[in-house]
């Protein structure tokens, strides 16, 4: 807790963020639609935007490299990826803010793709109007983000299995084989499922059970 | 099935059902309801003497009715359990003892009837959720016959037909006359790839099931006649293509096009008619038996688990993944796992394969024997809280406890706060912060998106789980809608604080939405209702205040309703146009006069 209130206090308002932007182009992905060049540009005139790029591809290991390397140069502190949803390569970019220690909690994504050049394909001029806007929201965002730490607490070592068919079997049997317990829960009086009912099974062509 | 039975680290329990679910990833707490057996399932050696003593016969589900059992009953030989089992609403024995003829046959004495049922809690750290399917009943395609003709079949109803262990012993013969069938019909897709009967979707596995069966029938009666009606034959797996070779080799008549009637003739044979779509003709073949390829429906009990865990669905019933491609066993809630026909249809190979997945995905996640929570949780500024419980009364995990009368301040446990922000949105005295959306946050984004051209704007709030994801499954699948959606991204629609809805349109916002899970679906348990009371709330104040309501929008999305999203936005979109700059004005200037309202009566 400790560590929380002093990093508060360095975010306070005498604190001025180091924002680094930066717009993936997702291949074509997001490129083709949306002019990530121009995206980049306007950014770098937003408040406390330090570096402001366009990148090929932000999550592969040279993208990661590029925005690793800058945080260093340019003592960058909190890290917007205008990309793909957060849904999908958040992890991976708070991976990558934590081993260039910087808190991960410090990142913001844009989501340039599934949201925009993936849904406006035929109005590339609108959709690179909205990807600055979303930009702009998430440096806005970012510039009050807060350090957060993770807790760690017991986890019970079991896994209970909803269901006795094959499926349910397989699951139940790969865990207790590789030492978990298993508690399975089947609602008929013996498992086994719609597969004990069947005859012989493709391609083996023998018994099911 | 019998490893299951004697493995050390699996506790079975059969003749059971999940009946509720709490706690968190790493750590659930479930509560089980067990049914009594009447028989002692460890004591039982499966002797068969009480079978043998029962007086009440009645048709055998395992084998679809096409044979019967006994009260007291093993569901089939290799049942694991291997013990018996009373059906108590059948038997004639308990409550007064009437029968209790086996209880008097039973030497190891094992069956009692004052077995209750039991409720038992189970603590674990994962949950694979393995529920299977339900075999579409095609009584409603009517015109097929089934039940009306004893000689149609289910597909599940022949494998019975011809399994050794099955009704006949696996001779190959018609229901009605238990003679050979000189010719039998299998019609596909019943109950599968149809709009009005059954599921749209391809149930995956009756077309390789039909082959195989087939092949089944030449290769021990070559002289029967056998005809396939298909729509088309999907046989793309691994090894399917050669085995629908070979049954073409072996003589089976595959004809495209199915069915449109049936009809029964004389010595209980059917004749159908179809309009063969290689040739363009129509057709009567006339065939001693029929068996209809049901397709695969979802389990009925998934709606109930659903709820309980917090899970999504698609809107063919079945669950839905975090993500198709690089999490497809994995729940968008933490720590639960899909396997086999429960996430959609698929065969013994595939459901073995997504299970060997699921147990993966659940020991990469337990094998540390810690888990890191998120620490996306509120907290209470004590200097702030007036003790009036709002928050702990929202709460769907009662996570924050408060004492009104004794007025000390509100305190979350933040191992229980999942983070859905309802506490921060409905606390009347800015006295929670939801970390990592904090009101200043969102406000931020707000003013930002309003900065240029306010009036064209659509600011969408949407919820992590459902409406932002279903927003990603438009893009996903390339649907256009307007370009002037701007969305904000929450953990839950809970946590859209009023304040949020004033500001967006102090800045010019024409029109607003709010967004998230279907009712049931919330990812918070039932956070989303306090979304709708608070929607409703501010619509009030809206009309009060001479703002039109209806430029507040709320809308439940799901995470699968891509189509559903970007059909709203435009919907949005068309309400927005109906929305002028004098409207818009004349909104701010009412809302900075409440504002300096407000100032002045807290300063008075």
């Amino acid at each position: 807790m400790e560590a929380i209130s002093a990093l508060n206090t360095s975010a306070g308002e005498a604190f001025k963020p180091r924002i680094g932007v930066y717009v993936c182009h997702c291949g074509l992905n997001i490129a083709q639609t949306v002019d990530c060049r121009k995206v980049a540009q306007l950014s770098t005139e937003l408040d406390s935007v330090v570096v402001s790029k366009n990148i090929d591809y932000a999550c592969s290991e040279p993208g990661q490299q590029e925005i690793r390397d800058d945080i260093k140069e340019h003592g960058l502190d909190r890290i917007v990826i205008a990309s793909c949803s957060p849904r999908l390569h958040e992890p991976t970019f708070r991976q990558m803010m934590q081993s260039a220690g910087l808190n991960p909690f410090l990142l913001e994504m844009a989501n340039l793709r599934e949201q925009c050049s993936w849904v406006h394909i035929n109005e590339p001029e609108a959709a690179t109007e909205k990807a600055f806007d979303l930009v702009k929201m998430a440096v806005s965002r970012v510039s009050l983000l807060k350090p957060l730490y993770p807790e760690t607490l017991p986890l019970t070592k079991r896994t209970l299995v909803i269901g006795g068919g094959v499926a349910g079997i397989q699951a139940a049997l790969d865990l207790a084989d590789n030492g978990y317990e298993v508690v399975m829960v089947e609602k008929n009086p013996s498992i086994g499922g719609v597969m004990a009912q069947l005859d012989k099974t493709f391609p083996t062509m023998d018994c099911s059970i | 099935m019998t490893d299951v039975g004697r493995h050390p680290r699996i506790k079975l329990h059969t003749l059971t059902e999940v009946v509720d679910v709490k706690g968190y990833v790493g750590n659930f707490q479930v509560k089980l309801l067990k049914k009594a057996r009447y028989v002692d399932e460890k004591e039982c050696t499966f002797c068969g003497d009480c079978v043998e003593v029962c007086p009440v016969v009645r048709p055998d589900e395992f084998n679809l009715g096409l044979s019967s059992r006994r009260a007291i009953y093993s569901p089939f030989p290799q049942a694991v359990p291997a013990s018996y089992v009373v059906n108590i609403n059948e038997c004639l024995g308990h409550n007064p003892s009437v029968c209790a003829k086996c209880v008097e046959a039973c030497e190891k004495k094992c069956i009692n009837f004052h077995m209750s049922d039991e409720e038992i809690v189970e603590k674990v750290g994962s949950i694979i959720v393995a529920t299977g399917f339900a075999p579409y009943d095609p009584k409603e395609v009517d015109e097929y016959g089934y039940t009306r003709f004893e000689n149609v079949l289910t597909s599940l109803e022949f494998e019975r037909l011809v399994n050794a262990g099955g009704p006949s012993q696996g001779k190959l013969i018609r229901p009605t006359d238990m003679k050979p069938p000189k010719s039998i019909g299998f019609i596909q897709c019943v109950g599968s790839r149809s709009a009005i009967k059954g599921g749209e979707y391809c149930s995956n596995t009756c077309c390789m099931n039909t082959i195989k069966s087939t092949l089944v029938i030449k290769e021990h009666s070559p002289d029967i006649e056998v005809k396939v009606f298909h729509i088309d034959i999907r046989a793309f797996g691994k090894g399917f293509e050669e085995l629908y070779k070979r049954s073409r080799r072996l003589g089976v008549k595959y004809i495209r096009g199915l069915p449109g009637t049936a009809e029964e003739i004389e010595n209980k044979s059917l004749r159908i008619a179809i309009e063969n779509t290689v040739t363009g003709k129509i057709e009567f073949h006339e065939l001693d038996m029929l068996v209809l390829a049901i397709g695969i429906r979802p389990e009925k009990g998934n709606r109930k688990l659903q709820e309980m865990l917090g899970l999504q669905m698609t809107p063919d019933g079945f669950f839905l993944e975090a993500h198709p491609k690089l999490q497809p066993v994995d729940a968008a809630t933490r720590g639960i796992f899909f396997a086999g026909c429960a996430e959609s249809p698929k065969d013994i190979r595939d459901s073995v394969t997504q299970a060997s997945a699921a147990a993966a995905r659940a020991i990469r996640l337990m094998h540390k024997g810690e888990i890191v929570t998120e620490p996306i949780t509120s907290e209470i500024i004590i200097e702030k809280c007036t003790s009036c419980g709002k928050c702990a009364e929202v709460c769907p995990y009662n996570a924050i406890t408060v004492d009104k009368n004794k007025k000390t301040p509100a305190s979350v446990n933040s191992a229980a706060c999942a983070g859905c922000g309802t506490c921060a949105a409905e606390c009347p005295f800015d006295a929670i912060t939801m970390n990592h959306f904090t009101d200043d946050q969102i406000i931020n984004q707000i003013d930002a998106m309003f900065e240029n051209k306010p009036d064209t704007k659509i600011l969408v709030f949407a919820c992590n789980w459902c409406s932002y994801a279903g927003a990603d499954y438009a893009g996903v699948s390339r649907l256009q809608y307007p370009s002037n959606v701007r969305l904000i991204r929450t953990m839950c629609s809970g946590r859209v604080d009023e304040k949020f809805i004033w500001e967006g349109f102090e800045r010019g916002a024409p029109v607003i939405l709010v967004s998230g899970c279907h009712f049931g679906d919330c990812h918070y348990i039932d956070a989303n209702h306090w979304t709708e009371k608070r929607i409703h709330k501010v619509r009030n104040k809206m009309e009060k205040l001479g703002i039109r309501p209806e430029r507040l929008q709320l809308k439940w999305i799901s995470a699968a309703e891509g189509i559903i999203f970007a059909k709203f936005m435009g919907t949005m979109e068309a309400l927005r146009q109906q929305v002028s700059q004098e409207e818009i004005n004349e909104t701010i200037e009412i809302l900075k006069n409440r504002k300096r309202k407000m100032i002045d009566k807290n300063t008075a």
